[in-house]
């Protein structure tokens, strides 16, 4: 396997990415309303219920709030993925792609990177965002900053990374398909399902969001990885692509 | 250069290609001709290591189809062309090349000067910071046909490159084909528009699932039948008929003041034959030539296989 061949690939893409206005919305607006969005939910927390909130409350908050990126790592890449995919099954440029001296698992590595790297650079910023204004609400109420804490770092480098790669892999499967992109990333959300559960499950204090969970969720992701890995690899085979994808 | 035998490729129960067996030579134009479904873009897609074959062998320059590891050597020397022009709508024209000279691991600076050069020779070289979404049926074809370049293949496969374009762009096209020709470069074209074929090909191939018949586009336009001698006359009667059919050995028949007479050799039987005519007093106005077009020939061996 070349990784040059494969950055090939991913370089276009994202050159493509960033000239579709759709993209960029896939891209810029999740990032925005929960980096931006859910700090000011606090403050208005914060300041609604004053004395009342405990502060075990607020950090749990804090932290379920975290979550979201993690669920918007499991969606943002299947948008960007079903559109590169499908894209190129509805623009019929995976035959003269697929006739160039490239590998199977070249190709899919490179879309995966195409996908991988907008998508997890643009929640990085935005949780980094999240984050900085968290701690700017909070900190007279917790008399610290909360963030960044090894809950988050797990969740930032373990977790996004890990649900990242599932959900390309996940539109790899659903992509194969499908013959229009809308209808590839409607399929695609579906991988993000389990993690709303988890967050309504916190939400309700079935479940805490720690150091632990966040390392057992991670866990559960990476064996789901490596079981769609196989899977996703099985369906994006050049003879597949050509025969039954079209 | 390139040497199939019995190749053959199955979907289920369908079979698209059965037992082909065919060479083609290095620098020279091949055609394959045949009717939709006949099994053209699967024998491309195979030769291309694109799909696999259920069974039989081709080479290309010694390196086997089939084999994994030589496959990636195929890809390397040959350039696509395929029936849907697949071009990046929001990349540039250079964009969409530099794309594939990277792909195709051309140095930059080789890349840039094959990039200049086939987009000047197509006449794209003003329009190649524009998108190619932006651009006319015609001209994203012109593009493909620079992409599948840019890389100097030795071999070129083109699955019906002319396939609705208007009559302006088809000829550039057409001609752009001849000069890569004069390049050296070994072409193999899937069509199925014989004026094309006829202008373009060195040797034809007719298939329909099976090849039918194969060699340059004379010998395909005798093979069907000999050749005519049409023979105008003032005036042409049965009587006069008659009486000539006891002179010459040929078949012929009397239409509009008109002998159509089968030859075999024609430069040796026509003057003995306005001989004859004359000598029963004929009064010849015109001898012309009859060989039955390409179209002729393959709609007869299509026709054949039903």
């Amino acid at each position: 396997m070349r990784i040059s061949k494969a950055w090939i690939v991913a370089a276009k893409d994202i050159r493509v990415f960033l000239r579709k206005r759709y993209t960029i919305y896939s891209l810029v607006v999740f990032p925005i309303i929960i980096g931006i969005g859910l700090p000011f939910v606090l403050n208005v927390v914060i300041s609604k219920q004053g004395a009342l909130l405990s502060t075990q409350h607020l950090t749990d908050l804090m932290s379920a709030f975290a979550f979201f990126f993690a669920i918007g790592a499991s969606v943002i890449p299947t948008l960007l993925a079903s559109y590169s995919l499908v894209g190129e099954k509805v623009e019929k440029s995976l035959e003269p792609l697929l006739a160039a001296p490239i590998t199977d698992s070249e190709l899919l590595l490179g879309k995966g990177i195409g996908a991988f790297i907008p998508s997890i650079g643009s929640l990085y910023i935005g949780c980094i965002v999240f984050m900085a204004l968290s701690d700017i609400f909070t900190h007279s109420t917790l008399g610290y900053y909360y963030f960044p804490n090894w809950t988050v770092g797990i969740l930032l480098l373990i977790l996004m990374p890990l649900m990242s790669v599932l959900s390309v892999e996940w539109s790899v499967i659903v992509s194969a398909r499908a013959t229009d992109p809308r209808a590839a990333q409607l399929q695609g959300v579906l991988i993000a399902i389990p993690l709303f559960f988890i967050y309504v499950a916190t939400e309700v204090g079935a479940i805490k969001l720690n150091t632990t969970s966040i390392w057992i969720i991670s866990g559960a992701a990476f064996i789901a990885d490596i079981i769609l890995f196989f899977l996703s690899t099985k369906t994006f085979q050049r003879e597949e692509i050509l025969t039954k994808w079209n | 250069m390139i040497s199939v035998e019995n190749l053959t490729r199955k979907f289920g129960e369908l079979t698209a290609v059965e037992g082909l067996t065919f060479q083609v030579e290095e620098g020279e134009v091949f055609g394959f001709l045949g009717p939709n479904g006949a099994g053209k873009t699967t024998t491309v897609r195979m030769l291309c290591c694109l799909i696999s074959k259920t069974s039989g062998d081709a080479r290309i320059n010694d390196y086997h189809i089939g084999k994994e590891a030589d496959s990636l050597q195929i890809r390397k020397m040959i350039g696509l062309v395929p029936d849907n022009v697949g071009l990046y709508d929001d990349l540039s024209a250079f964009e969409n090349l530099d794309f594939y000279g990277k792909l195709y691991e051309c140095t930059e600076g080789r890349r840039k000067e094959n990039i200049e050069r086939f987009l000047k020779m197509l006449e794209l070289w003003d329009r190649k910071d524009a998108r190619a979404g932006s651009f006319s049926k015609g001209m994203k074809q012109k593009l493909a046909l620079a992409r599948a370049l840019v890389h100097e293949p030795k071999i070129l496969f083109m699955d019906e490159p002319t396939a609705n374009l208007d009559p302006e762009s088809a000829k550039t096209v057409r001609d752009f084909i001849m000069e890569i020709k004069k390049q050296g470069r070994t072409i193999f074209l899937n069509t199925h528009n014989l004026d094309e074929a006829q202008r373009i090909c060195d040797r034809i191939g007719i298939i329909k699932t099976k090849l039918l018949s194969i060699g340059t586009p004379e010998q395909l336009r005798k093979s069907l039948a000999g050749p005519k001698t049409v023979i105008r006359l003032a005036q042409a009667s049965e009587a006069m008929a008659n009486s000539l059919r006891k002179l010459i050995p040929n078949k012929f028949e009397v239409s509009d003041n008109k002998l159509l007479i089968d030859v075999t050799d024609p430069d040796k039987e026509n003057p003995s034959i306005i001989a004859a005519i004359t000598s029963i007093g004929g009064q010849v106005r015109e001898v012309t030539q009859l060989v039955p077009t390409l179209e002729e020939v393959y709609l007869q061996i299509v026709k054949e296989t039903k």
